[in-house]
């Protein structure tokens, strides 16, 4: 298990996607698994970078795990911001038009779509975000 | 991410090299402020760019909307990964895309 703690801000965004894409090629992760988790910590880091602490700065932890059977990488966000839970947002309707449309949400859905598994809990003053991606042996 | 813009008359083409996320997007939004004025075929050519987050899509609407008003826009070149993000939140059906 690998861990890093920054201050959630958007500019260390990519600090944290360099951090969890060093772990992901050490275990010959296909890019495309790579490219959709890259995503998800853009979607889910932002996330926190922008409303966890506002309008203070906070730190946030990313893990990265593996986890076996199957072989899948587990990363969790963990921040001590005020209670948000993005599994409770109503999903988008990606059938609206361009006028119609709205992109609050849609981030959020992304990630529910191209990772096998996200969860959420509050526990211990703590926002506890985890996805989960299974790697396929190439 | 690295943006290059080329004006030809009413035409506006704009290269994407990079990734399109939370860090790049104003960028974008910056190179499009006010030079859309006058016009009427946007084409954005997505052969350089890696991926895109919900802060590209966000840039994207905003400048198909503005184009709706105004004449036309394409996205051209998009990889395999970018083309699902497009389906799976139904830009694709939002989106002109070659």
């Amino acid at each position: 298990m690998e861990e890093l703690t920054v201050d959630a801000t958007v500019e260390n965004i990519m600090q944290v996607t360099a951090f969890v894409d060093e772990q992901l090629e050490a275990l010959d992760c296909p890019l495309k698994a790579q490219t959709q988790i890259d995503i998800a910590i853009d979607e889910l880091f932002g996330n926190i970078a922008h409303y966890a602490y506002h309008p203070e700065v906070g730190a946030a932890t990313v893990r990265v795990e593996v986890i076996e059977e199957p072989l899948s990488v587990v990363v969790t966000f963990i921040d001590d911001g005020i209670p948000y839970d993005p599994l409770a947002r109503r999903e988008p309707d990606v059938g609206l038009s361009a006028e119609e449309r709205e992109i609050g949400g849609l981030g959020i859905f992304m990630v529910k779509k191209t990772m096998d598994e996200i969860s959420y809990e509050y526990r211990d003053g703590k926002n506890i975000l985890r996805i989960r991606k299974r790697l396929e042996r190439l | 991410m690295n943006i290059i813009k080329i004006m030809d008359e009413n035409k506006l083409s704009i290269s994407l090299e990079g990734r399109l996320d939370t860090t790049t997007a104003p960028d974008l939004e910056k190179a499009l402020e006010g030079s859309l004025d006058g016009v009427s075929e946007l084409v954005i050519d997505m052969g350089g760019l890696d991926y895109l987050s919900s802060a590209g899509l966000r840039i994207l609407l905003g400048a198909q909307k503005s184009m709706n008003k105004q004449g036309s826009m394409k996205v051209t070149n998009v990889n395999e990964t970018i083309m699902e993000i497009f389906e799976v939140t139904g830009f694709a059906d939002i989106l002109t895309i070659e």
